[in-house]
């Protein structure tokens, strides 16, 4: 019976826990190392799940990190870098005071810098793993590439970051992996599959950068510099897969035609090989100059049966996305986002070019006759070729996103455009389906849109009113002869307009059939109420709760459905052609 | 060459006047020379004849503004200041009728005006070409070299070359050997070379199975950023546009509590969108996310919610039981507290706060008999004896015979009333037994029992000979008292106060009696005289108790709306804990053939509930609400007060605070 006395804290969760200001001192880090370093090594905190026995009693706010992620990091070679890099600050200090210029030569010759490879390998021990978390890695990078080269970060950083992802849209433009686009009020939205993985990332508008005080740059930097190492082996992998130069090289021949315009007046060598690079509308070179793909043939496995079939009618589906603007030539006007659409364009196939005095790389003039669109975003203008359609910009994303060419009447010059849907929401039923978003489907099936948007609008409408009267009187099912005489008696109020009609025919007045019906369903509706009385306290807890979900979804689509703003819809005719 | 320009400067330098103080703009034309010039020619011949120089040296001239005079002259006298000072028109004049103007130049020391010869004009022009003021002075000379360009092979001087030239210096061995110490001890690193690994590579050629770590198990990627909705587009559709109040709602949340982060908005083209204000904001909190926030998998449940309702046997296999209310008891005119049955099932007597006891035929809704009381009647209780028709009404606890049906009833009721005979010896009695006499006895009085305090309840034993009746106080031990009618005897149970007693009850078979306190329900055995089992109710405060005709079950209503089923073989916590009404229980009962039981609330509604009891002790009971009776209105926030079963039909009734009462059946 005797034997030590076991103290409090000293196992269990309390050991398995660590402080955040105990791990900074154990790993004897400052507070802006440590946070770097666990953005590095992607360490994050931890909630345990009693709290009180892991603050040892307290109830103090703290953060928590596991302490077998503390442990790893005191391992990481990167942590004595930092150590290094410290002391070389204070010495380069010391030098500068002492105006030992000598001193300072030396120092800075032996500036310690650090590799980040290791953790990467560590962090994403595979291709895929890398793949899948390269989201955010492509936002960052894709934000500082636009930021102006003074103050908030180094330029180096911010060529880096431009460089990277002028390869990545070239890979995404060679590979034609764009699935989905979107413009959206905060920039515009891609999605890419990529071996398998869809990967989704967000470009801000070409604009200058209002740069908030409250934003801390160096976490962001540090973020974006192991974005930036993670990025470029990535891409390293992918034009790998591809057989494709890395670092990008143009294709010779496309070389050689950029090269007969007078660019040496544009900028140097150097510098311009990346705006053309950036222009994308070359291809790029080949490690073994092959033929184009070979497509290669999907295999059949019998027993599958419709399954396979269904993947293989998706592949097929997918092979026509990929050639959906091919043998078109479009032509973008200065006004429109250059870069966002000749990146769009070109992974669909088509041939793009631009004003020269725009950008490098624009591979043709207005004036050719063999344009099939131009790309324009100005109310009018004011000479028109007459075998070009003018289009707005909207076309090309809504065309991606529906997988087939839109009619382009809609989006010609000055029209009022139609409502831009968002490619992500797939809708479940239950949900609010936007009328446009029918009409989209519709069109995808292959029928004809012969309904207006209005109509589609009154028809909805129509429902809603039944569903109205059906709630009027109790949501109970009538027979047919019910359903007849009130269908008639609609058609009347509907023709009539305001005349007075005559009384309801109640249905449990009429005949002994609904009765019954009626009587059934109330027994019902009491039985369910009568069990819902006798669930346990836990599981009635979780039943209100999705209950309440539920019926927030429906207060919503309801809301949406009858939202204020509809019945003004703009009226528009639509002919039935559609452009191939 | 150097000397040669030292020489050259040493020869310009005497030629440069003395003293000379000029100060001529480069751009100026000569024709405007400036008053202000300051000159001080002492070599010129013309001045010698009228010589002012002054001597007071090159002092600011200001020191004499308040003096008359300017200065002193060489001899020592005072030169004084002209009469009047030229002013602005004086110098036009001057500047338009002299034609020396502008070779004229004003001396401030000595407060005049001089005229500058041709060779001194001649000095200035020289001087501002950047000339020698001496007109011969050649600038050109031919040099003439000090030593010899070419080698000779003697030394110029003879002087032997020093120690030091032959001996390693010191000061460089110091510095050396500094550096040497340096580089042993490691502080002084060779240049690092440079770095010839390219940046990028393929880091994953050999993917190693083995080197994912346990970690990787363990990790939980950061989820992805959510998709954008429709309502995020630049041109969405209008139903996802915010109205004008939603907008103002919007505005007023707090940046947490929004649902949108954002005001969606519609552009009538791409050309119109504007940038993102909260772009690097919304960027910069991802990057907080991803290294602030603890990450944890959370199991969503994914229940169907009809998976969740319990499967019960539907009512309708149940019958029978109360479905609809057929009768309403009307006549008193305040809330009736209490009802009961008569064993027959024909009559239903009940107790009102209007002072009076009504007696009801139950299949008419007649009211045969009231029976006005003196006070407010808390609880009535009809005898269970079929022969005998005893109702115990309260106050002071009245035994009346209703005098209602079966004539030999009556009569039978009336003998063991009159057939008490007195014992010899006199015991003193908590309640005093009184018999009624007179137009009271032709009423139906028959004994009245009066208690020292309020009487809360009675209740009848099922032999129907013994009554228990509580009257509810805290502090002390006389709060229940049972009563033998034959022998007109009183007895108090319990030596000990165990809290405030809500109701009491007999065992329906055995010599069991259930006391529920607060929160307790004690049973009793009366003939041991001991504790037999305390059940703990996990109510709050208990309202009213019912015993299962068979025994071995009961139910517990409480105020905090919740009725508690014991099984007593299985355990002293309940069974079950149904929580059915809204608002406090009032009223339960069993009925006492079908397996059906029933509770009245406050929320005005009855509860019939089937309560299964089997006989297979290893088979748990089985209870299924089976219909939820309305009717009773509510008045002063009180509902149904008391239920009973039909003694033989599967019939409920209800007393409410409505002043009625209502059979359902």
């Amino acid at each position: 019976m005797g034997g030590l006395q076991k103290k409090k804290y000293e196992r269990g969760s309390a050991t398995n826990y660590i402080t955040r200001n105990k791990a900074r001192k154990k790993l004897q880090l400052s507070l802006a190392d440590f946070r770097r370093l666990c953005i590095l090594k992607g360490i994050y905190p931890h909630e345990p799940k009693h709290k009180k026995k892991v603050n040892k009693g307290s109830t103090a706010p703290r953060t928590f990190y596991l302490f077998k992620d503390i442990r790893f990091l005191l391992h990481e070679p990167i942590v004595r870098k930092f150590r290094e890099y410290k002391v070389f600050v204070r010495k380069l200090r010391k030098a500068y005071g002492k105006a030992e210029w000598t001193g300072v030569e030396r120092l800075r010759d032996n500036k310690p810098g650090y590799k980040l490879d290791h953790i990467i390998k560590e962090r994403y021990p595979t291709f895929i793993d890398a793949l899948r978390d390269i989201d955010d890695a492509l936002s960052m990078c894709f934000l500082f590439s636009t930021f102006a080269r003074t103050g908030k970060c180094h330029v180096q950083t911010i060529t880096l970051c431009r460089r990277l992802t002028v390869e990545w849209m070239n890979y995404v433009v060679t590979s034609r992996s764009l699935r989905k686009v979107f413009l959206s009020i905060k920039g515009i939205y891609y999605q890419a599959e990529v071996l398998g993985q869809l990967i989704t990332w967000l470009v801000p508008y070409q604009f200058a950068h209002d740069h908030p005080t409250d934003v801390d740059y160096r976490v962001m930097a540090t973020f974006t510099e192991m974005y930036t190492t993670l990025f470029g082996f990535i891409n390293f992998r992918l034009y790998q897969t591809l057989n494709l130069v890395y670092p990008p090289k143009l294709d010779s021949k496309a070389e050689s035609e950029l090269k007969a315009e007078h660019e040496e007046d544009y900028a140097m060598d150097s510098e311009s090989y990346l705006e053309k690079l950036s222009a994308l509308s070359a291809s790029l070179a080949r490690v073994v100059a092959t033929a184009e793909e070979e497509e290669n043939q999907l295999d059949l496995f019998p027993t599958e049966g419709e399954n396979m079939q269904a993947r293989e009618k998706e592949q097929k589906e997918q092979e026509a996305q990929k050639r959906l603007f091919e043998g078109l030539k479009f032509f973008l006007n200065r006004e429109v986002p250059r870069e966002s659409l000749a990146f769009i364009l070109r992974c669909f196939g088509a041939e793009v070019s631009w004003d020269k005095s725009l950008c490098i790389g624009g591979t043709y003039e207005v004036t050719d006759e063999t344009i099939t669109h131009q790309i324009v975003d100005r109310p009018d203008m004011d000479k028109q070729y007459i075998n070009r359609y003018y289009i707005q910009p909207q076309w090309v994303f809504d065309s991606v996103n529906a997988q087939m060419r839109l009619p382009v009447e809609d989006y010609f010059l000055g029209t009022t455009l139609p409502p831009h849907l968002s490619p992500f929401v797939e809708e479940k039923d239950g949900d609010y389906v936007p009328p446009e978003k029918l009409k989209l489907m519709a069109l995808q099936r292959g029928e004809k849109p012969g309904k207006s948007r209005a109509e589609l609008d009154s028809e909805e409408e129509d429902e809603e009113e039944e569903d109205e009267e059906e709630e009027e009187e109790d949501d109970e099912e009538e027979d047919d002869v019910d359903d007849e005489e009130l269908t008639e008696e609609k058609n009347l109020k509907k023709m009539e307009g305001t005349r007075v009609t005559p009384g309801k025919v109640k249905p449990w007045e009429t005949g002994s059939v609904g009765n019954k019906v009626r009587l059934e369903q109330e027994e019902k509706a009491e039985e369910k109420r009568l069990a819902i009385m006798m669930m346990k306290k836990k599981e009635k807890y979780l039943y209100d709760k999705i209950m309440f979900g539920k019926k927030r979804t429906t207060r919503e689509v309801s809301s949406l459905r009858c939202a204020p703003a509809k019945p003004t819809r703009h009226i528009t005719c639509h002919h039935s052609k559609v452009q191939t | 060459m150097e000397e040669k320009d030292d020489e050259g400067e040493s020869v310009c330098r005497p030629v440069q006047p003395e003293g000379l103080f000029m100060r001529v703009k480069k751009n100026s034309i000569p024709r405007c020379f400036s008053t202000r010039l300051l000159t001080r020619f002492s070599l010129s011949p013309s001045f010698l004849s009228q010589d002012i120089r002054n001597t007071v040296g090159n002092i600011p001239m200001e020191w004499y503004q308040d003096y008359p005079h300017i200065g002193y002259n060489l001899d020592g006298k005072k030169i004084f200041k002209p009469i009047r000072n030229k002013d602005e028109l004086d110098e036009f004049l001057d500047k338009m009728e002299n034609p020396d103007y502008w070779r004229t130049v004003h001396d401030k020391t000595t407060a005049s005006d001089i005229r500058l010869s041709d060779e001194q004009v001649d000095l200035v022009h020289r001087l501002q070409k950047g000339q020698f003021g001496d007109v011969n002075f050649n600038e050109y000379e031919p040099s003439v070299d000090f030593f010899t360009n070419e080698v000779m092979i003697h030394p110029v001087t003879n002087r032997p070359q020093d120690k030091r030239s032959f001996i390693p210096s010191l000061i460089e061995k110091e510095k050396v050997s500094k550096l040497v110490h340096a580089i042993k001890m490691g502080w002084i690193k060779p240049r690092k070379p440079k770095e010839t690994t390219p940046q990028y590579y393929d880091l994953w050629a050999k993917e190693d199975p083995n080197a994912i770590l346990g970690r990787h198990k363990m990790h939980v990627p950061a989820p992805k950023m959510r998709l954008p909705g429709h309502e995020e587009s630049y041109n969405p559709p209008p139903e996802y546009l915010l109205t004008e109040e939603e907008r103002m709602a919007w505005e007023q949340q707090d940046a947490e509590d929004r649902k949108l982060p954002f005001l969606p908005q519609k552009h009538s083209c791409l050309r119109a969108v504007p940038a993102f204000s909260r772009f690097i904001h919304e960027r910069f909190e991802r990057c907080l996310d991803l290294y602030l926030c603890p990450r944890q998998r959370k199991m969503r449940v994914n229940v169907n919610p009809e998976d969740l309702i319990p499967k019960l046997p539907k009512p309708k296999d149940l019958q029978p039981f109360p479905t609809t209310m057929s009768l309403v008891y009307i006549g008193h005119s305040s809330l009736v507290r209490s009802i009961s049955a008569s064993p027959t099932g024909q009559w239903l007597v009940s107790g009102s706060d209007d002072c009076t006891v009504r007696f009801w035929e139950v299949n008419t809704g007649r009211c045969m008999k009231t029976l006005e009381v003196g006070g407010a009647v808390k609880s009535v209780a009809w005898n269970p004896n079929p022969a005998v028709c005893l109702v115990a009404v309260e106050s002071t606890v009245l035994l009346l015979n209703p005098g209602l049906g079966d004539r030999l009833v009556v009569s039978s009721t009336d003998q063991l009333i009159t057939s008490y005979e007195p014992p010899e010896e006199d015991k003193e009695q908590a309640v005093t037994w009184a018999l009624s006499e007179g137009p009271e006895h032709d009423n139906g009085h028959r004994l009245t029992l009066t208690h020292p305090k309020a009487v809360k309840q009675v209740v009848w034993h099922g032999k129907g000979d013994y009554l228990a009746s509580v009257m509810p106080d805290n502090s002390s031990n006389l709060q229940v008292l049972i009563h033998q009618v034959s022998k007109r005897r009183t007895q108090n149970p319990f030596r000990k106060n165990k809290g405030l007693v809500q109701c009491v009850s007999f065992h329906p078979l055995r010599p069991y009696f259930f006391v529920a306190t607060q929160r307790y329900v004690r049973v009793y055995n009366l003939i041991k005289q001991e504790l037999t089992k305390k059940l703990m109710t996990n109510c709050k405060w208990i309202s009213s108790m019912a015993i299962h005709p068979g025994g071995d079950n009961l139910i517990c209503g409480s105020y905090d709306c919740r009725l508690a089923w014991f099984d007593l073989d299985l355990s002293t916590k309940p069974y079950k804990m149904l929580r059915h009404h809204k608002k406090a229980l009032r009223g339960v009962a069993y009925h006492k053939h079908y397996p059906l039981f029933a509770s009245g609330a406050d929320d005005g509604s009855v509860i019939i509930c089937h309560g299964m009891v089997y006989n297979d002790l290893l088979q748990n009971p089985l209870i299924v609400p089976v219909k939820v009776l309305k009717g009773h209105q509510i008045t002063h926030d009180l509902g149904v007060l008391d239920v009973t079963f039909h003694p033989t039909q599967p019939w409920v009734f209800s007393s409410g605070a409505d002043a009625t009462i209502r059979l359902f059946t």
